[in-house]
């Protein structure tokens, strides 16, 4: 026997959805048994999620890499060890640094867009000093491998050399596309249209990318 | 057509069943002493496919002549066992089914592969280049000279880049393009690749393996027949992929001796 | 003022002629853009079997035309050995990846995902955009190999180290055509990369107000999984792909070993391992047959729950062997590598997950059969070719049974067993699942019906021509004829020439049948009987919005689910079905838990 029941509770309407949610999402959930009270009427913004999902895909590409470097190792004869220039490390200050740099930007930010603190100080300081900091690592990397290049270690010397250069210009490529995205948070944030979602992400996606560089040194170090 | 296709469904699986069952195309007979266990666990595997196959495919066709395009009044009903007994049989069933052939399995690969040479296994050497096979055996002195990659060349005849003036080992080794072995005499046959990926294989034998660039494997087995059979490669190296083979003798161990020596004069 | 609140960022169908159908952003442009381009390949693909078939028959027979293609590789349109390996590697490439891979999963699931889950859109449009357009340029790097240099790399569609990194020494093709393959493949994998961030964010987060995980269609449920998949290997086939180029253009030596002579020639490379690139290419290339696959196996029981109307004995349990086929994938790939030089042990191992994966795949085949008694089963084009993959996955499906044992596999590997094995359980059943979501979906996709007597003629030929075809191929494989020949030359094969013609012979045929589909597609395309809303009488989401839908799906409004997906064999208002959509309450036949 069909009854028909009454509609569902509207959505509260403060909370628009953004484009392309359905505000659906997780644990959300009208049964099927007339009860249809709405548990939870929230959905995380997706990239938020998404940024996961990438951060997956560049674990999975340098976990590709690693393997790689293991076996090619393992199985030679020809690896020739060489020191790591020192310029390395003080690289990695300069992008824990950054981290740390675009940790107080984005709580300032939010604060900022929390509407508690309207004084002149621009809210956009802060990343300005991150973008920075990435630049000035990508550059010190740069130092790095032109001191490799005048000992005569270039890319095809050595399998050693080889996966030197791989892994660290892959890793500053991506850096490079977090400074791509902190410039987009910047300038959506002039714009004053910038989402928290967004800045969230490329918050988790730049510490991602220190946490890669602590990684792929340790690799480098014990192994090359 | 839902009738016509369970037809076709039922006459495409007897038709499929019809040459294995009639032994229509079966690989060649086996001249090893392992490749039996090889064919045995290869026809138990036949079998329970085969049911599986038959099974399924007579499921399907007699469920769709049943269900196509009943009346509108009649009920849907679902199969009485439902799904806890069919997962619980195909974990069953299946699960022993895959379990016993991967059981029994080991035995036959165990034998070509975990098991090593007999102590008294003659060795022969074959390198696998674009696109022909080259055996060296090791003439009186039982050594191998060592290689030299940097004066391999084909124009010289020097196939292996053997030294025979510095290497004392080289002399007497002895290099043809056929490979011979004696019957019932455990062969070690040591593998190496001069340039590509290539791959061994006799069917008779019941043999396969491929050669890796930078790795050199080894391989024994026991020919029990005595004949000609074909060396062919399977691993895909170039152009020329499709006419890499080379023969194999086996002989008689007088056959072989003579052979041996023939070969040796040659050099 | 900065302000706080998200923006409500509503866009409006766009109007410009490039906006709308070139690059667009709408995920239902883009899921026919990816079909047209699927279609596109697989026509490529069959054109070069055809070739590669007509060759293995008649091998000496002049083909007109062809020295079009290639002045060196078709002399007088008689194709040489290392044309024919040219275009088998091709054929290959287009249909697993360009074929195989976008159709059922880029193409169907771009298009109906967002549906299924009742979403606008996807949720980042513009990575989307870029997924379909990086596919594009993907072949059409590839497709260009035919025409640089001397032509398309030979080395099959497994790249095989080292002959992939050694370059044109080693043979036509080796030099600037593994280039281009590497490069397109790269490519490639970034497009579906993005594709699956798109698709994995759209069933997390976008599902609509009442769309839990276990209300999702089957459908939507394989596209999940499939793109986590695809996530975890285009991840790792990028990197194998850098890593093969910088050996080409870089000389470094990441899988050439010391010691090569080719053309009496030492070679410059030291060290490299040749088995890396097979580990590499294989952690990718086994799950890839499943991700072929898997969208076939949602959308077959998508196609076939609702033309049964009734449920599935188990959805669950549908949807749990889908997820143990997708695990078990990645613990298998060495049974690729049984004969290739790996450690005997390390094949044993791979061995038995392989025998393991068996057994989701028979529940998944038990559970489709046995839910067909009772049913009140609707044949027509779509329902036709479902069943048919059922028939195609359980042929190819236990030949599986041979080639997952090492010992077996001796005498199998490298042989038309395999060939066969393959093209029955991914290339055939996987285009059975694309032409039967095909059949269903189109009224959805174009607002029109097909014309279904064509699409069962179609049908009936094309199921009886793969068996024909790919049947034949076990009994050659089990002779022990080699694959990847590009003739018979040797006194042993050449006996088995006769059926080699017999198969090309049924190969040209079925392939004809193919245009039987063409034509009904370009025809009901723009003359088709107008579709109505729901023209199977389908109860999720996508068939409770106007065929085609409008720009945002519902047209303005967020659906709400009141139901699991298949509530079939209901007595409703509406007659033996009660849609997702519908708040009408009945006694349900809830799915068994």
């Amino acid at each position: 026997m069909a009854t028909t029941l009454p509609e569902p509770p509207k959505i509260d309407s403060r909370r628009q959805p953004e484009r392309g949610s359905g505000n659906g999402g997780w644990k959300n959930l009208v049964p099927a048994d007339g009860d249809l009270h709405v548990k939870r009427d929230y959905s995380p913004p997706p990239s938020s999620t998404g940024i996961w999902v990438v951060l997956f895909a560049i674990t999975m590409m340098f976990a590709a890499f690693t393997s790689a470097l293991v076996v090619r190792k393992g199985g030679a004869n020809d690896w020739q060890s060489f020191r790591l220039p020192p310029i390395l490390y003080f690289n990695t200050l300069l992008l824990l640094a950054s981290s740390i740099t675009l940790e107080l930007a984005r709580r300032r930010v939010a604060t900022f867009m929390g509407g508690l603190k309207t004084t002149a100080q621009t809210p956009a300081r802060w990343l300005y000093i991150t973008l920075g900091l990435g630049l000035l690592f990508v550059g010190g990397q740069y130092i790095a491998w032109s001191q490799l290049r005048s000992e005569g270690l270039y890319l095809a010397t050595n399998p050693s050399s080889s996966f030197f250069y791989l892994l660290t210009v892959t890793h500053a490529l991506h850096v490079l596309g977090g400074l791509g995205g902190l410039l987009y948070v910047i300038s959506k944030l002039h714009k004053s249209v910038l989402r928290r979602d967004q800045l969230v992400s490329t918050a988790r996606y730049w510490h991602f990318m220190g946490l890669l560089w602590v990684y792929l040194l340790v690799l480098l170090w014990v192994k090359v | 057509m839902a009738k016509l296709f369970a037809v076709c469904i039922v006459v495409i699986a007897i038709l499929s069943a019809i040459p294995i069952l009639a032994h229509t195309w079966v690989a060649p007979a086996d001249i090893s002493t392992h490749g039996h266990l090889i064919d045995e666990q290869m026809s138990e595997t036949m079998a329970e496919a085969g049911i599986a196959f038959l099974a399924a495919q007579f499921f399907l066709a007699f469920f769709i002549w049943k269900s196509a395009n009943r009346g509108a009044g009649e009920k849907v009903k679902n199969f009485p066992i439902g799904a806890k007994g069919l997962v619980l049989a195909g974990f069953l069933v299946v699960g022993a089914e895959v379990l016993a052939l991967g059981v029994f399995g080991v035995k036959a690969w165990a034998e070509q592969y975990l098991n090593p040479p007999a102590a008294d296994a003659m060795p022969v050497q074959v390198q696998a280049g674009q696109f022909a096979f080259y055996f060296r055996y090791p003439g009186p002195d039982g050594k191998f000279g060592p290689l030299h990659p940097d004066q391999i060349s084909e124009a010289n005849q020097n196939f292996f880049g053997l030294d025979q003036t510095h290497d004392p080992d080289s002399k007497d080794d002895i290099v043809t393009a056929e490979m011979a072995i004696p019957v019932n005499k455990q062969i070690h046959l040591l593998m190496h690749s001069k340039d590509l990926g290539h791959s061994f294989f006799v069917r008779e034998l019941r043999v396969q393996q491929d050669f890796v660039p930078g790795l050199d494997l080894s391989l024994h087995f026991t020919a029990t027949k005595i004949g000609k059979y074909e060396i062919v490669c399977t691993q895909l190296c170039g152009l020329g992929h499709y006419n890499m083979k080379a023969y194999l003798e086996v002989m008689s161990q007088q056959d072989f001796d003579d052979w041996l020596k023939k070969e040796a004069a040659m050099q | 003022m900065h302000d706080i609140t998200a923006h409500s960022m509503q866009h409006h169908a766009p109007t410009g002629f490039i906006r709308k159908h070139v690059f667009s952003l709408d995920h239902k442009v883009i899921g026919k853009q990816y079909y047209g381009l699927a279609l596109i390949a697989a026509i490529c693909g069959m054109i070069l079997s055809w070739l590669m078939r007509i060759h293995l028959g008649w091998n000496n027979l002049a083909i007109p035309g062809l020295e079009l293609l290639s002045k060196n590789g078709a002399p007088g349109g008689v194709m040489t050995p290392e044309f024919y390996l040219q275009l088998m590697t091709m054929h290959g490439t287009i249909m697993v990846f360009f074929v195989l891979t976008t159709a059922p999963f880029a193409a169907f699931g771009n298009f109906f995902l967002p549906i299924q889950v009742g979403a606008e859109d996807m949720p980042f449009p513009r990575f989307n955009m870029m997924s379909f357009w990086v596919t594009f340029v993907a072949f059409v790097v590839l497709m260009s190999s035919f025409f640089v240099g001397d032509g398309p790399t030979l080395g099959g569609w497994t790249q095989y180290a080292p002959l992939n990194a050694v370059g044109s020494i080693a043979g036509p093709g080796q030099g600037m055509g593994v280039v281009l393959w590497m490069a397109s493949i790269g490519l490639f994998c970034i497009g579906q990369l993005l594709g699956s961030l798109n698709f994995i964010t759209t069933t997390l987060d976008l599902r609509t107000k009442g769309m839990s995980f276990m209300r999702l269609p089957l459908s939507a449920w394989a596209w999940f999984i499939t793109s986590s998949m695809a996530l975890t290997a285009f991840a790792v086939l990028m990197p194998a792909c850098i890593l093969v180029i910088l050996d080409h253009l870089a000389g470094t030596s990441f899988f050439v070993p010391s010691n090569l002579v080719i053309s009496d020639q030492l070679q410059p490379h030291s060290g490299g391992s040749t088995l890396l690139w097979q580990h590499l290419f294989w952690f990718f290339g086994h799950p890839e047959v499943y991700i072929a696959i898997i969208p076939g196996l949602g959308i077959v029981s998508h196609v076939l729950i609702t033309n049964m109307r009734k449920q599935m004995l188990s959805q669950r349990v549908l949807i749990y062997c889908m997820t143990a086929l997708a695990v078990l994938s990645y613990m298998v790939y060495g049974h690729h590598m049984f004969v290739s030089g790996m450690n005997p042990y390390s094949s044993l191992a791979f061995s038995f997950p392989t025998l393991i994966i068996t057994i989701p795949a028979t529940i998944v085949v038990l559970i489709w059969t046995f839910s067909l008694y009772g049913s009140k089963l609707r044949i027509n084009s779509a329902s036709l070719f479902a069943l048919g993959f059922i028939s195609m996955f359980v042929s190819g499906g236990v030949s599986g049974f041979f080639l997952a044992q090492p010992s077996i596999d001796i005498m199998l590997h490298a042989t038309y067993f395999v060939v066969g094995h393959f093209h029955l359980v991914m290339a055939v059943a996987a285009m059975f699942g694309i032409f039967a979501g095909t059949y269903f979906w189109f009224p959805k996709m174009a607002g029109r019906m097909m014309n279904e007597k064509l699409g069962q003629l179609h049908f009936i030929l094309s199921f009886v021509g793969a068996y024909c075809i790919f049947m034949p191929f076990h009994y050659l494989g089990m002779v022990g004829n080699v694959r990847r020949y590009a003739s018979f030359v040797d006194d042993f094969m050449a006996p088995l020439i006769p059926v080699h013609r017999f198969i090309t012979v049924a190969a040209l045929i079925t392939g004809a049948a193919q245009v039987i589909f063409v034509y009904n597609l370009i025809y009901s395309r723009f003359w088709g009987k107008p579709a109505p809303e729901n023209p199977w009488e389908g109860t999720s989401l996508e068939w409770s919005t106007t065929s085609p839908p409008p720009f945002d799906n519902f047209g303005g409004k967020h659906p709400v689910v009141y139901h699991d997906p298949y509530q079939y064999g209901v007595q409703s208002s509406t007659g033996d079905y009660v849609m997702q959509t519908s708040p009408e309450q009945v006694a349900t036949t809830r799915d068994e838990k």
